[in-house]
This record gives C-alpha cells, sequence and structure tokens, in this order.
C-alpha cells in the first residue's frame, strides 16, 4: 500500500472545480440580482438573501476542504451508515420537522433550516455505489434489482410525502443501474409509461386504448408474421401484453382525476394547452418565460433586469433562478450555463469511467445522473417545457442546504477521483 | 463503454433541446416582447396645465383652480386615529368604513380617491396633519375656474373623454378631461398642451419602483397655450343681465374685423355649473331642460325668420339689379295685393295710405308694399322668375346667408336662402314672385340664424365687405393669421348703393320704428322686426306672440358694432329688441349706462310666464281636462 497523500488537492480535477467556482460565483450574482433593492444593496449584509448565500457559499469551504480532507475509503466504508444516518434524518422530519409552504422538509434551528433531502441524494449515491460495486453483487438477479431499488426508493418516498417534485430526481438512478447492467426495459418501459399518460390525458381513454390495442396488434402481427419466436402462440402473453396496456391506461385516468391533486392536474392541462388558463395557473411559468424573452441575445445588464427587480416571477431566487440569468444575460448567459453544466457532466461521466474502482464510477455516475435531472428539470420547468416541479437549480438556487448538498456530492466525487490514481 | 453511452446522449439530446428552446425564446422570439406594453413598466402621463382664456381686454374668463383629493392605498394604511381623522376630513365613522372598504375592494395596493374635492379651506388644514395618517395622502387636480360666471355656451366646459374618442385617439386616456362644447371643445387642441408622459418600474403588485431607464425616454408635459377672445366680457355680461327672463339671443360684432364682441344666449347657466363635483348633477338638469333648453346656443343655432330686417338686403340687391332707385316710389294701401283673389293680399303697418313711399321712408317705416314690389321686380326682371330668384339668391348669399359661416365654434346651423330650382321642386304649377312674396319681408322659406344676420349687417355697416366672424383673437398673444378670419369677403352689391340703405337705418332710430330709443351722440343705424311665429301643441298650430328683433349697428360712420337681436315673443322689434340694442351699443360705445330706467323696465320684463303658457294647448281646452 502506497504512502497516504496529505496533501488535499493532490491529483483533484481543476477542471470540475473551476466549473463549480463559476456556477457558484455566477449563481450569487444572479441571487444577488433577483433579491436586490435600493435598501439593500450591502453584500454583507446577512439579513438579505444574497447576503445569507454569501455566508453559505463561505461556509462551503469548509465543507470542501473537510470532504476532501477525508480518505476517500471512508465513504466507501460509512456509505451505508451516511445513507442511514439521511434516512433517519428523513424520518425525523415527521416528528421534529418544521412546515415551510405546506411541507415539512426542514429542521429549524433558530434562523437557520436544514433540508435533509438535500443531503441523502449525496448519501444515496454512495449507498447505491457501495450496494453495485460489491463482487458477489449481479444486478441481474431479481433479488438484487429489488434490493437496490429499496435503496433507492426509500428515500424518495420518505420525500415525497413532503414534496413529490424532489423525489423525481431518484428516477435517475435508473441510469446509474442502466450503467451498471440493469436491463433498459426498465427505461424504455418508464418512458412508454410517460409517454402514455401524457396521450392519456391528450386524447382521452377511449381514444388511446383503441390506439394502444390497434399498435399492440400491429407489433404482435409483426412478431408473428418475422416468424420470431417471441409470442408465437403464446396467448397467455399476448393477452397480458394487451390487458396491461389497456389497464395502464385506464389506471392513468383515474390516478390522474382521483388522486393526484387538483393544482398539479391543472398544471398539467394548462402546460399541454388542454384549458384555458383562466386562473392564471401558468402565471409562473408565463411570466418567466416573459422574463427570459425580455433579455433578448445579450441580457440587459447585471442588475439591469427590471423584470427580475419588479419580482415579477415567484421564486426568482430559488427554482425561477434561472429566469434571472435569462433577463440579464440574455441567450449568451443562458447558453453559457447550459454549456457548463454539460462539460460539468462530461466531465464526471469520463472521470467516472476512467476510475479503476467501482465504487468510484457508480458513485461518479450517480452524481452525474442527480445533476442531471436537477438541471433539465428545473430549467425545463423555468422555460416551459416541462410542468411546474418546484427542485433547485444546482449551485445557482438560493438555499444553503441545496449549496450544500450539492457541493458535497460533488467534492465526494471529486475526492473519489482523485483516489484512483492510486490502488488499494 | 456502450453502455455509458446513454446518459451521454440524453445529457447532449437534453443540452441541445434547453439550448434551441432558450435560442426560440431569446433569439428568435425576442421581438415579441415589447418592455414598454409590457407588465414591468408603467407610463404615467404628466398632465400639461391647460391654457388660460382671456377677453379682448385681457380680462381673466377661464382659469384653472386646484381641487384636492385624498387619495387611500389601502394596503399601507397603518392604525390610525379614527375619530380624529373623521373630524378633520369631516365624516363619520361608518362613512369612513364605508369608503376605506370601497377602496379595499377595488384594489389593496392601489391609490384609489377617498375623499374627493376638498375645499381650499380644508385642505390647508389637513395638509399639516396628513403625514400622521400613513397610507393617506392628497392629490392635486387642476380643473377649470370660469371667474365672470358668464359666456357658459361660448367658453363650453371640458369633462370626461368618451370611449368613441378614446379609441380613436391614442391622445386620450380613460378619465382624461376634454373639451366638450364652446371653444373649449374647438380649441381643444390648442388649450389642452401636451401630456408629458413618464415610464415607471413596476413589480408584480403594480407597485412603482423606480423610474425605467432612469428617465430617459420620459418626456415632459408642454403646458397648453392661452386664449385671447374677441368677446368683451363686459358687454357679454351685460347682454346677459339685460336677457333676464327672456328667451333669445344677442349678437354683437366688430365690423371692421368680424371679431364676436357678444354672444348671448338666453336663458343660459354659470359655467362654473359643470365643474367638478357639481356637474354630474347639474349637466342632467341643464340638458333635459326641454322646456328652457339653457344649453341651446341661440346666437349660434336658432333658427328665425328675419322678418323685416330682410328688407335691407332686398332694396340692396333691388338697387344692385337697377329694378329700383332712391326716386323710385311704390303706393300702399295699407298692404299689397299680389294675387286676384281676396286672401292674396300682405298687410303693412306703414300707416302711409296712397301716398308715394321712396326707399329712405320704406325702411324707417318698415313697408311691406314697398318691398314686396321690389322683390317682384327682382325676380321677374326677366321674366323667367327661376332664373331671377337664382340671382337674387347670389346677391344674398354674398352676405354669408344661407350657409354656415365658418366661424371657429363647433355649434352651428346652415339656414335657407332658397334659389330657383328650390320652388321649382316645391311647386308642381308655375310660379312667380307672387308665390313666395313672404320673402319680401324676410318670412317665408327664408331661415337664418342671429349670427348670420349680425354677420350681413356688418357687410352693410362696412358698405359691402365683411371678415368672417371669429371668437379668437389671438393665441398665447400672437394674433391669428388664418386666412379664414383675415381676408375680406365681398359682397356682389355695389359700395355706393349702401349709402341710401343706411340712411334709412338711421332713419329708424331718428322718425322710424326705433325712434323711441335713440342714443345721444351716436348715429344708431337699425332695423326692427317683428315675426310671426307657430308652433305645434297637441297637434294643433298656434299662432303666439311675435319674435321682437333687431339688426343695428353704430355708430354710422366707422361703425364700432354689429348686433343682431332676437327676443323670443317679445312682440314687436321696438318692444324689446330695439331697447336692448339700444343699451348694448350705450354700454360697448360709452362703457356706461345713463338711461337707467330702460335698463330697469327691460330686466324686469318676464317672459317666463308667457313661455310656460304658450305650452298649453289653449285656455279653452284646458278647462276640459
Amino acid at each position: 500500500m502506497r504512502q497516504e497523500q496529505t496533501n488535499i488537492f493532490f491529483g483533484i480535477d481543476w477542471v470540475m472545480v473551476f466549473i463549480y467556482i463559476i456556477l457558484v460565483g455566477f449563481g450569487w450574482m444572479n441571487i444577488y440580482a433577483a433579491s436586490f433593492t435600493e435598501e439593500n444593496s450591502a453584500v454583507l449584509d446577512f439579513s438579505t438573501k444574497h447576503g445569507k448565500q454569501l455566508l453559505w457559499i463561505i461556509l462551503s469551504i469548509p465543507i470542501i476542504i473537510f470532504t476532501l480532507f477525508i480518505n476517500g475509503k471512508f465513504y466507501e466504508r460509512f456509505g451505508s451508515v451516511f445513507y442511514l444516518i439521511s434516512i433517519m434524518s428523513l424520518l425525523g422530519l415527521f416528528v421534529l420537522g418544521t412546515e415551510v409552504h405546506g411541507a415539512k422538509s426542514w429542521y429549524r434551528f433558530g434562523a437557520v433550516g436544514l433540508q435533509p433531502s438535500e443531503f441523502a441524494k449525496a448519501f444515496t449515491a454512495l449507498a447505491v455505489a457501495k450496494l453495485l460495486s460489491d463482487r458477489k453483487y449481479n444486478l441481474e438477479l431479481i433479488k438484487n434489482q429489488i434490493k437496490v431499488f429499496i435503496i433507492i426508493f426509500l428515500p424518495a418516498v420518505l420525500i415525497a410525502v413532503h414534496d413529490a417534485g424532489s423525489a423525481i430526481v431518484y428516477l435517475s438512478f435508473f441510469f446509474v443501474l442502466n450503467r451498471e447492467g440493469l436491463t433498459l426495459a426498465y427505461i424504455i418501459c418508464g418512458a412508454i409509461a410517460v409517454i402514455l399518460f401524457i396521450l392519456t390525458i391528450l386524447f382521452g381513454v377511449q381514444n388511446l386504448t383503441i390506439s394502444v390495442c390497434i399498435l399492440i396488434s400491429l407489433y404482435l402481427s409483426y412478431n408473428i408474421y418475422k416468424d420470431k419466436r417471441f409470442l408465437r402462440f403464446h396467448w397467455i402473453k399476448m393477452t397480458l401484453i394487451y390487458m396491461g396496456g389497456v389497464l395502464f391506461i385506464y389506471s392513468v385516468d383515474y390516478a390522474y382525476n382521483n388522486l393526484i391533486k387538483s393544482h398539479q392536474r391543472d398544471r398539467f392541462e394548462v402546460l399541454l394547452g388542454l384549458t384555458d388558463d383562466t386562473k392564471n395557473i401558468g402565471y409562473n411559468t408565463n411570466q418567466a418565460i416573459q422574463t427570459i424573452r425580455s433579455g433578448g441575445s445579450f441580457g440587459k445588464g447585471f442588475l439591469k433586469g427590471n423584470r427580475t427587480q419588479g419580482k415579477f416571477v415567484p421564486a426568482q431566487d430559488t427554482d425561477y433562478i434561472f429566469s434571472t440569468v435569462g433577463e440579464e444575460w440574455g441567450f449568451l448567459g443562458t447558453s453559457l450555463v447550459i454549456v457548463l453544466f454539460v462539460i460539468l457532466l462530461f466531465r464526471i461521466l469520463k472521470r467516472a469511467e476512467q476510475h479503476n474502482n467501482k465504487f468510484g464510477r457508480i458513485y461518479g455516475y450517480g452524481v452525474a445522473s442527480i445533476l442531471f435531472s436537477h438541471l433539465f428539470i428545473n430549467v425545463g420547468m423555468v422555460i416551459g417545457l416541462l410542468p411546474t416541479v418546484g427542485i433547485p437549480l444546482p449551485f445557482f438556487s438560493y438555499g444553503g442546504s441545496s449549496l450544500w448538498g450539492f457541493t458535497l456530492l460533488l467534492f465526494i466525487f471529486i475526492k473519489l477521483d482523485t483516489s484512483k490514481s492510486y490502488d488499494w | 463503454m456502450k453502455r455509458s453511452l446513454l446518459l451521454y446522449f440524453l445529457i447532449l439530446a437534453s443540452g441541445l433541446i434547453l439550448l434551441i428552446r432558450l435560442f426560440q425564446i431569446q433569439v428568435i422570439k425576442a421581438g415579441d416582447y415589447n418592455p414598454i406594453l409590457g407588465a414591468e413598466v408603467k407610463f404615467v402621463f404628466d398632465d400639461p396645465e391647460r391654457g388660460y382664456v382671456y377677453d379682448r381686454n385681457g380680462k381673466l374668463l377661464v382659469a384653472n383652480q386646484l381641487s384636492y383629493d385624498v387619495m387611500i392605498i389601502p394596503n399601507e394604511v397603518i392604525p390610525l386615529d379614527t375619530l380624529e381623522f373623521c373630524r378633520l376630513l369631516k365624516i363619520d365613522k361608518e362613512d369612513f368604513k364605508k369608503r376605506f372598504q370601497r377602496a379595499e375592494d377595488y384594489a389593496p395596493y392601489l391609490p384609489y380617491p377617498f375623499l374627493k374635492q376638498l375645499s381650499k379651506e380644508d385642505y390647508a388644514y389637513l395638509q399639516e396633519k396628513m403625514h400622521r395618517f400613513q397610507g393617506f395622502y392628497i392629490q392635486k387636480r387642476i380643473i377649470r375656474d370660469y371667474p365672470t360666471k358668464s359666456a357658459a355656451n361660448v367658453l363650453g366646459y371640458i369633462s370626461e373623454v368618451d370611449q368613441r374618442i378614446t379609441k380613436n385617439d391614442d391622445y386620450y386616456e380613460q378619465g382624461d378631461l376634454i373639451g366638450k362644447a364652446g371653444i373649449e371643445q374647438q380649441y381643444e387642441k390648442v388649450l389642452r398642451g401636451k401630456k408629458g408622459k413618464k415610464y415607471l418600474k413596476r413589480d408584480r403588485f403594480n407597485k412603482i419602483t423606480g423610474s425605467y431607464m432612469d428617465g430617459k425616454i420620459d418626456s415632459l408635459a408642454e403646458n397648453g397655450q392661452d386664449l385671447t377672445l374677441t368677446l368683451d366680457s363686459e358687454l357679454q355680461q351685460y347682454g346677459e343681465y339685460l336677457m333676464r327672463g327672456k328667451r333669445g339671443g344677442i349678437v354683437a360684432l366688430e365690423p371692421s374685423s368680424g371679431e364676436i364682441l357678444a354672444l348671448i344666449t338666453a336663458p343660459s347657466y354659470d359655467p362654473n355649473d359643470m365643474v367638478g363635483r357639481k356637474r354630474a348633477r347639474n349637466s342632467t338638469l341643464l340638458f333635459h331642460d326641454s322646456i328652457h333648453k339653457p344649453m341651446f346656443d341661440r346666437g349660434l343655432k336658432a333658427y328665425y325668420s328675419p322678418g323685416s330686417p330682410f328688407k335691407l338686403f332686398n332694396a340692396l340687391v333691388g338697387l344692385q339689379e337697377g329694378v329700383i332707385d332712391t326716386h323710385t316710389s311704390f303706393y300702399c294701401y295699407n298692404g299689397y295685393q299680389y294675387g286676384k283673389r281676396q286672401h292674396e293680399f300682405m298687410g303693412c303697418h306703414c300707416g302711409i295710405y296712397g301716398k308715394p313711399i321712396r326707399l329712405n321712408t320704406a325702411i324707417a317705416k318698415s313697408c311691406n308694399s314697398y318691398f314686396a314690389n321690389t322683390y317682384k321686380r327682382i325676380i321677374e326682371k326677366n321674366n323667367n322668375p327661376s332664373q331671377g330668384m337664382n340671382q337674387w339668391n347670389q346677391h344674398i348669399e354674398s352676405f354669408g346667408l344661407g350657409n354656415f359661416l365658418g366661424y371657429d365654434l363647433p355649434q352651428g346651423k346652415k339656414g335657407l336662402i332658397p334659389d330657383g330650382s328650390f320652388y321649382d321642386k316645391k311647386n308642381t304649377f308655375r310660379w312667380n314672385a307672387s308665390t313666395n312674396i313672404s320673402n319680401a319681408i324676410g318670412q317665408g322659406e327664408i331661415i337664418t340664424t342671429p349670427i348670420q344676420l349680425a354677420n350681413a349687417t356688418a357687410a352693410i355697416a362696412n358698405r359691402g365687405h365683411f371678415y368672417t366672424p371669429h371668437i379668437v383673437k389671438s393665441i398665447n398673444n400672437i394674433p391669428i393669421t388664418d386666412s379664414a378670419y383675415t381676408v375680406l369677403k365681398k359682397t356682389t352689391i355695389k359700395r355706393k348703393f349702401f349709402e341710401p340703405v343706411i340712411n334709412g337705418m338711421e332713419e329708424v332710430f331718428k322718425t322710424g320704428t326705433g325712434k323711441y330709443y335713440p342714443l345721444k351722440g351716436i348715429d344708431i343705424c337699425g332695423k326692427t322686426g317683428t315675426v310671426e311665429n307657430f308652433i305645434t301643441v297637441d297637434g294643433k298650430k298656434k299662432q303666439l306672440v311675435d319674435h321682437s328683433i333687431l339688426v343695428a349697428f353704430a355708430p354710422k360712420e366707422n361703425p364700432k358694432i354689429v348686433l343682431a337681436v332676437f327676443i323670443e315673443n317679445g312682440g314687436y322689434g321696438s318692444t324689446f329688441a330695439t331697447p336692448i340694442a339700444s343699451l348694448m351699443i350705450e354700454k360697448y360705445l360709452k362703457r356706461n349706462i345713463e338711461r337707467k330706467w330702460i335698463e330697469n323696465s327691460m330686466v324686469k320684463k318676464d317672459l317666463y310666464p308667457y313661455y310656460l303658457e304658450s305650452l298649453k294647448p289653449s285656455t279653452i281646452e284646458t278647462g276640459t281636462d
């Protein structure tokens, strides 16, 4: 075994660190712009959101140093312990949580709130990596699949109770699982389910049932025609496919009309253009799009976003922070952010693939998947491609828990990344 | 390695989707967004001060006054000493609650008038205490003020612009004030000035957060221009005073310029009644008064037959056409037999039986027979009545009769001077002068308005020309240059023919129908008129007491003032119109009334009882009700 490296910056991938610094810095500028008013322009005023965020950013430095200081093996060894702690903290919310905006997802310590769900992502990624990296672990076994599903969905369910939107992110672990050998069928089934869901809402149960039945029939006839062995005269399987499809459509319809909360239903319908937005449900999205549009190609300039300062977009410093970028920095700024994120994600994937240790690779994949889903869902929502789901934009959105959660998530990977250069 | 490609691909694809969408929003469709029209910029108009109006002697006729509204922004109100506040505003607590509720219902974060139009005294008192009541503030507004309380018909009024106008004219916003009558309407664009526009940033609660683009695109308000009218407000007020209790109109012109010295309609109203809080109630009262019609400008719009004063023009046409001269004489036998039948006879009150009457006397005594003969000669000059009629029409219309004069006030009527084709159409049979002999004495088909008649008289006073009457003398002290009012218009009558007619008019005030009201030291030339009139009550035509009419100018040489006076149902021209005109001339030329007794008797005469009586079908029939 080699000598333990004492220099915490040894082997660090500075590209990721650099992009992280740019994103956090640029993010803070936008929070400053969004919370800035004539009266509170002081940067270090901790009663303002930009002041607080600056504090969170400064405090994230010791977190980073600490994260880098710890031996990489420590994360692998204690991954499951961290996971258990975060599950406990999520459970603890039911007892000790403070309710903010109808969601009991906060621990409150005086003026400071802590959102355990933001940290749970990193620890779930560690736990998944730990489980999958076991040499004896084989994902093709249903038993093992169930094991990992439990690890993923336990925190997801606990989070979904308070905040359904944040839980969606956990679905991105399927990318990790797929990478590690889980059949693509899960993702395809998931995608088909989402498509069917949208189509059902769009076209109604009956139309869709008929079209799906026709499609299945065509597919089956094609199979029979091609003389494939699959399904040939396998009447039970064939019936099951029909029944599955129809049942899914009807359950979607039922769930949509009876289980989903009406405000969520409204959001869907407005997004899909099914109803006129008389209740102004699309207000947030409309305002966000208008705000982004008003920025044009090159933006209005830092602190010159009059729509931002007019506070037209609700939650503009948190979930809708991207609209501030759009207004003040224009397409130049928004595309820069997207490109930076894509470079970061690619970098993470590349370093993960290069990892000679399975744990590091799987964790890296988890990091990339989580960041990716956050990016796409958040920006997609702000620019009106996806229904309103309140999740933060990593490194950008206001909030200490979110910033520290993502910092932890990324820097554990950066630390693991340094470890790959020596074996153990 | 193959498996790892999926996430790469998804990230790349999603990134592209986001970029394409952003490109679409921010670059391709960026032009769809206009911040000025968007919610985050609000523009407010900086209202200019409306121009003042002065009379020809510099006396202030229309000014602006400040009015003070207590405004409220319910959101910003903090608990206050309601009792004291109510005491200051002179309202009770219930009222306070009601007003507060109304403002809150409108919008909690928007200003709303809490109490409108405080008096100046209340304002002064309240202003000092206002800072203690957060959420309330005082908003100044500019409304009109009419210090002379007269000439309402000329000055007009301003009121809130209606939707028809805001739709077609970008300048006006709902709630703006616009001139609705009189010069306020006619000179709206001069008086209103130009609104300034201020762009303000606002947040999503509509709260103003500062100026937009640091005020770079703001524009300043330009105040309205001041008008100086041709009106002599002293004369105007005096005329209004004389017309008390009567209906009718007086138009006074300065013949040398066409300037309107006075334009009086009776009954009228105090222009201050149409200002501010009182307007809504008063305008209903005034507009719906179908008996007295105070909003109807009789000087400009009333159709009256001109009556005897029209004889002057027939005389002029006769002289010009050469069918009479100053020595031509006709006989009068208490009237004029124009047809063969018994009833085809026009009576005459000149009282000169069977003696030759010349032009001078004919005018002085207003002899119907003389002018019937003259008229017959004019029309039948070429044995072609239609042609003769056209000829006559041309001469008469050259005096500005029978058409809109083109003065600068928004109201008017055309009047009617018939021509040949008029009677060709009207009569199926062959007609001649006898058919419409009434035109000879200004009855018949002829219709004029008082201002037309005054203007035509000015043409006589000027010996053959006139300037289109107008009410505005200068704008911002720069005399008007509009050629419509500064270019002289000629009549078709030669200058030399005016003198004999004017001599006749002078005779009127010496020996004729106006002989009781001469003015010491000033030669008044005039012509009285007594006009038959009818109304229809319950479907029955009813003859009323004649209208009393007079046209006059003075002095004879270098005339300074021309008048047309109409008193509805005043009887003979000499009963009302003559003394009133005489007093008006005295007022204008001497500035002081010495003949107080005439003034007193005129002011005292109240025709209202008669006006009300005349609306009843008849005394006999009322009994059966």
